[in-house]
């Protein structure tokens, strides 16, 4: 009875982690009879009498209130579709777009354009992950200017941010470019200097490829004093 | 004639040696590799991704669809014909049917998610290989899993009962009885069953207390490939 496995052990599908009733499923758990089974390939986590596991793979699923990175697809009647890199669209309505207020007659590609990539957040998710509502409104979120975009595994999203956004400023004092990080493994980042630009795309490369081998925010640290220090 | 030692040494409930790994196919949202003995499959798993035609979709679950295919090189000298054949879309469809009951799809509706299977070397159990694989690529693609999903064939030679047959064994004079087996070990049931030749029923209750010893040795092969994947990643989250 209890549990079978520890905080912050690996798990894979069809494990069992604990049995009897003393604890809860939680995300990606299956409760089974008396017994608590892992439904992915993963962290335990336990949390007083939850247990659930840390997904490390696949691909991103939306959640409310993350911060995304897409592209205006298509333009409707009240609003505007943004692919995302999620089999479906997501909407932002006319309301959720500006602080001013738009004319029903407007013509909203004034506002954004098809082709044009934004940072939004999600503000609903709904029907199984086909209605998904973005907003363009509150802090961070917006149109995104001319830069560069790259495309990281969304599991490896918090490595680029690093433990409150730790590594992502490193990149950005070191090099001194805008960076912005959608959950959804979008990066879009932008500089005064191309080659300023080229170092941080490449510190982003080096986080994806090497960010399971320790020591990361040393290395990047240093590889970034080393890239930075040679262009100056 | 009675079958008293196998072709290759092994003994009648061993299994040929094996090896796993994951993530090998990299752009792919999960993969990996499985060899038994001279057999090998690799599975990449891409999506849940739209589904098109969209009328094909089903709208309150995501849609497994799997591609077993075996490469042009990979048979005993003669050229595959590439393309899909009567024998490879059964393939693809009780390969279909042994994953989908493990699978939880319903967080997905509209979808699918696409399996694909390359056989590079095939020397039998190659249907079962590409099953081993494609369950680790799944869950390699994080997709939602109740159990992992092992698989093997059983059969019979010469009154013998013996485990994974390799295709020396399959073309034995004496004719052959092949059982290709898939198993969720946890969940302790049968996905796949197709049988090849005749087998008495209580032959048949033996070959298949081999088969889920057999299915167990996989699992931990499956396992352990999963976890060498993600145990480095972990360690530093």
């Amino acid at each position: 009875m209890g549990l079978l496995v520890q905080d912050k052990d690996i798990v894979v599908p069809g494990q069992e982690l604990a049995e009897g009733m003393d604890y809860l499923p939680s995300t990606d758990v299956l409760r089974e009879k008396d017994k608590l089974v892992s439904m992915k390939v993963g962290l335990v986590s336990i949390n007083n009498r939850f247990v659930k596991v840390v997904s490390l793979s696949g691909k991103y699923l939306p959640k409310r209130e993350d911060i995304v990175i897409g592209r205006v697809s298509s333009i409707g009647l009240s609003g505007w579709r943004v692919d995302f890199g999620w089999p479906f669209e997501a909407n932002i309505s006319v309301r959720d777009a500006v602080a001013e207020f738009i004319e029903k007659t407007a013509d909203l590609s004034k506002y954004f354009a098809i082709g044009d990539w934004v940072l939004a957040q999600i503000t609903n998710v709904a029907g199984g992950g086909k209605i998904i509502d973005l907003s363009m409104r509150g802090p961070s979120v917006r149109k995104l200017g001319p830069g560069r975009l790259l495309r990281v595994t969304s599991a490896k999203v918090p490595r680029v941010i690093g433990k409150q956004g730790s590594m992502i400023s490193l990149i950005k004092d070191a090099t001194q470019c805008k960076i912005s990080v959608g959950q959804n493994g979008f990066v879009w980042l932008s500089g005064e200097d191309p080659a300023m630009e080229a170092i941080a795309v490449h510190a982003i490369e080096k986080i994806e490829a090497e960010s399971h081998i320790s020591g990361l925010t040393d290395r990047m640290k240093a590889f970034l004093d080393a890239a930075v220090g040679v262009k100056a | 004639m009675v079958y008293t030692q196998r072709f290759d040494g092994r003994k009648f409930d061993e299994c040929r040696p094996m090896s796993a790994k994951v993530g090998v196919v990299e752009r792919a949202t999960g993969s990996a590799m499985f060899r038994i003995g001279k057999t090998y499959a690799v599975a990449a798993v891409y999506g849940p991704r739209g589904f098109y035609p969209q009328a094909l979709a089903n709208p309150t679950r995501g849609v497994l669809r799997c591609n077993y295919n075996m490469m042009a090189f990979s048979g005993a000298g003669e050229r595959v014909r590439p393309g899909p054949s009567r024998r490879s879309k059964e393939i693809s469809l009780v390969t279909e049917k042994a994953l989908a009951p493990v699978l939880d799809l319903t967080g997905f509706p509209g979808t699918v998610v696409d399996v694909f299977i390359e056989l590079i070397q095939t020397d039998a159990g190659t249907r079962c290989a590409g099953i081993c694989a494609a369950a680790m690529a799944l869950a390699d693609a994080g997709i939602p899993m109740k159990d992992l999903v092992s698989s093997v064939a059983v059969g019979r030679i010469g009154g013998k009962i013996v485990l994974d047959l390799s295709k020396e064994e399959e073309d034995h004079p004496e004719g052959a009885t092949d059982v290709a087996v898939a198993m969720s070990t946890r969940m302790n049931t049968i996905n796949l069953l197709q049988m090849d030749g005749e087998i008495s029923a209580e032959e048949l209750k033996e070959a298949l207390v081999l088969v889920k010893k057999g299915c167990e040795q996989i699992k931990q092969v499956q396992i352990k490939a999963l976890r060498e994947k993600y145990q480095q990643e972990a360690k530093h989250e």
